[in-house]
């Protein structure tokens, strides 16, 4: 947790929104969001799809589309981002905040080999010559523990495995040694045996480079393997915050308990599963109230009239209901 | 339709019999390509799998990307045709003389798949698209319709509201149901779900998880569950089947594959699922690399390249699946290792 005076936040971004305008419909993708992290802290953004995490990722970065409409305030070591212009905004982007996802595959070149890649990375933003970055880039692949990274350099995306591709992206995105990595569920398409391996590669990366991370997963088990602390979405809010053992152990938000109960985990056979009853709301007609009512087995009457109150139950966290005592949590 | 209880006209053998056997089952894929369009290598998708599916249980296979859980379930239903082996439904051989004919199998056999979107036809409303089958294999159309708005009730949708929809109007969880009863509507006896539920959120995939409970005993299904979730796995299933490169390295009941794993790869795989416990998080990694290719895999044991334990013999012959050297688990506990120390998972000093 941040201490507020004594650290400059390693990014701190202040209610954002994002807003997706077509002639047909107003999505609300990301309603007002805001969180401090400190340098080395890893915060996890959990939800479903459609939860808004993945937007608020991008928004982040600005990666969204021209249709997206962003409000609120991002600041990267005191810096406001948001309004840079784009030239601006490109020099941050593989420099100081830096992205991994999902598709490594997508994220990579095809048609360049992994050490071009990285190199151009390094000569674009510390402007050293390209013998210099190629020099730079195998010992990024080193740190990643790529398995004879000399000869791995020359390789095509396609002529790697899933998680080589995988560590080769990670190389890529802190060639740079980013104050801020932001992670799109990188480890949702691999195996469970190398996704294992990634989450403790990037938690010695963290270890070793200091960054901040915010982390997103729809994943608990995953989540409870890398982070700090805990942001619980929920159409384009944050329910719920706290630290990784608060969030996990006890849950304060309904949601929350829902989503850990309905997660299959240890011998329960036989068990009926406790589940969320409905679906999440439409982004383009969300209700007035609290989002999450109409599915809400602890709902009052004042639930859907208002947003419910930010209750803090204790420093560093934050639930956004008309109660804030733990949950029971079936188990 | 429910049948619980009284006896099934169909079952031939008895509770004793198991409903599927399936004996040396083995698909190889050729790999072709240069000028001439040869078979440059074979990529050994299913080599050698044997197992059976008793009455009324749910056997669970596991294994990660590429290890052929998919194309077995491909092969059972003879959506691809089998290099080699037999399947015997319910004592019939499959397309042999004196058996049962593949379509009169399929009529009791039925799957569902993990894209609940490709898997439905987009021009098609749920409840066509549920009435389809049975109304091929000879039911009446009015009959039909009936009963597939009769099974978009059990499978938890409200016919008035979903029936006259089409695929791309309903959300993932609700296709998967539809997929789920348009698997049930020719009253098959045993389903296969191909990671069906693998696609959906955690709490979308809680409520299609109770339904299969629920539907298994009022239909009294036999169930495959095939999936990479370890969890679920776990949960739904009496009996697990470890699959590692187009082979079954370990099988057994639920209990003793998780609570007494005696292949390594199985202990590896379980050792990577991560922890809910952000107090007890893991910290040595149990397995490095990937998966290697199935296309020519090792020689012997498949596993060795990524396995401590190997030694010369594994290198030499493929290890049969048999009883744990050292137990006093289970009888059917089946284990493909030839090491002791690698069953016990002893720890090794010297690595």
């Amino acid at each position: 947790m941040l201490d507020a005076a004594n650290t400059v936040a390693a990014m701190e971004v202040r209610d954002l929104t994002v807003r997706f305008r077509t002639d047909e419909a107003d999505v609300a993708a990301v309603n007002g969001i805001s969180f401090a992290l400190a340098p080395g802290e890893t915060l996890t953004i959990l939800g479903e799809s459609g939860s808004g995490k993945s937007v608020s990722l991008k928004a982040l970065m600005g990666l969204l589309p021209r249709q997206a409409t962003i409000t609120g305030k991002v600041l990267l070591k005191g810096t406001e981002i948001l309004s840079l212009p784009p030239s601006q905004l490109a020099k941050l982007r593989g420099g100081a905040v830096s992205m991994i996802f999902q598709e490594p595959m997508a994220a990579l070149d095809p048609v360049y080999t992994i050490g071009e890649q990285i190199a151009e990375t390094v000569v674009q933003h510390e402007g050293v010559s390209h013998r210099a970055a190629m020099k730079r880039a195998l010992e990024m692949m080193e740190h990643v523990r790529i398995p004879s990274a000399a000869r791995r350099l020359k390789n095509y995306p396609h002529e790697m495995s899933g998680g080589m591709r995988q560590r080769a992206m990670i190389a890529l995105a802190l060639a740079c040694s980013p104050s801020v990595l932001l992670a799109d569920e990188p480890t949702t398409a691999l195996d469970v045996t190398v996704q294992i391996q990634i989450l403790l590669l990037l938690r010695q990366l963290q270890e070793e480079m200091g960054m901040a991370v915010v982390f997103v997963t729809h994943d608990v088990g995953v989540a409870a393997e890398i982070s700090d602390r805990v942001a619980v979405m929920y159409a384009g809010r944050f329910v719920e915050t706290g630290s990784a053992r608060d969030v996990l152990r006890s849950a304060r938000h309904p949601y929350t308990a829902g989503l850990l109960s309905s997660t299959v985990q240890g011998v329960m056979r036989g068990k009926v599963l406790e589940t969320i009853p409905g679906s999440p709301p439409s982004l383009a007609h969300l209700p007035p109230g609290c989002a999450f009512a109409p599915r809400c087995s602890h709902v009052a009457p004042v639930c859907v009239q208002s947003q419910p109150p930010v209750l803090v139950p204790h420093p560093g966290a934050m639930v956004r209901c008309i109660q804030d005592k733990p949950l029971h949590l079936p188990v | 339709m429910a049948k619980t209880g009284a006896l099934d006209p169909r079952d031939r053998g008895g509770k004793a019999q198991p409903l599927l056997t399936v004996q040396n089952l083995r698909k190889h894929f050729p790999v072709r390509g240069g000028v001439l369009n040869r078979v440059k290598a074979t990529v050994h998708a299913v080599d050698d799998v044997s197992f059976s599916v008793r009455k009324g249980e749910t056997l669970g296979i596991v294994g990660e990307s590429g290890c052929g859980k998919s194309t077995t379930a491909r092969l059972l239903m003879q959506l691809i045709a089998p290099d080699e082996g037999t399947l015997i439904f319910d004592g019939d051989e499959v397309g042999a003389t004196g058996g049962i004919s593949v379509a009169a199998m399929r009529r009791q056999m039925q799957m569902v798949f993990q894209d609940s979107y490709s898997s439905l036809n987009p021009r098609m409303t749920m409840v066509d698209s549920i009435a389809y089958a049975p109304h091929m294999h000879g039911v009446p159309k009015r009959r039909a319709y009936e009963e597939a708005e009769s099974l978009l009730a059990q499978v938890g949708l409200n016919p008035q509201q979903h029936a006259r929809r089409y695929p791309h109007e309903m959300s993932g969880g609700q296709r998967q149901r539809v997929n789920i009863a348009r698997a049930l509507a020719l009253e098959p006896r045993l389903v296969i779900l191909d990671e069906a539920v693998s696609a959906l959120d955690k709490s979308v995939e809680a409520q299609v998880l109770n339904l299969l409970r629920e539907l298994k005993a009022r239909f009294d299904l036999t169930y495959i569950f095939i999936s990479h979730d370890l969890n679920v796995v776990e949960y739904v299933s009496d009996r697990v089947m470890v699959m590692y490169l187009g082979q079954v390295v370990e099988s057994g009941p639920v209990e003793a594959i998780y609570r007494q794993p005696r292949h390594p790869y199985t202990r590896a795989l379980l050792a990577s699922k991560p922890s809910m416990d952000p107090d007890k998080r893991t910290t040595a990694m149990p397995l490095t690399g990937d998966p290697p290719n199935p296309i020519d895999p090792p020689s012997g044991c498949r596993f060795r390249t990524r396995c401590s334990y190997a030694r010369d013999i594994c290198a030499a012959a493929i290890p049969p699946l048999a009883p744990p050297m050292v137990d006093d688990g289970p009888a059917e506990h089946l284990v493909a290792c030839v090491v002791p120390e690698a069953q016990e998972g002893r720890v090794l000093t010297h690595a």
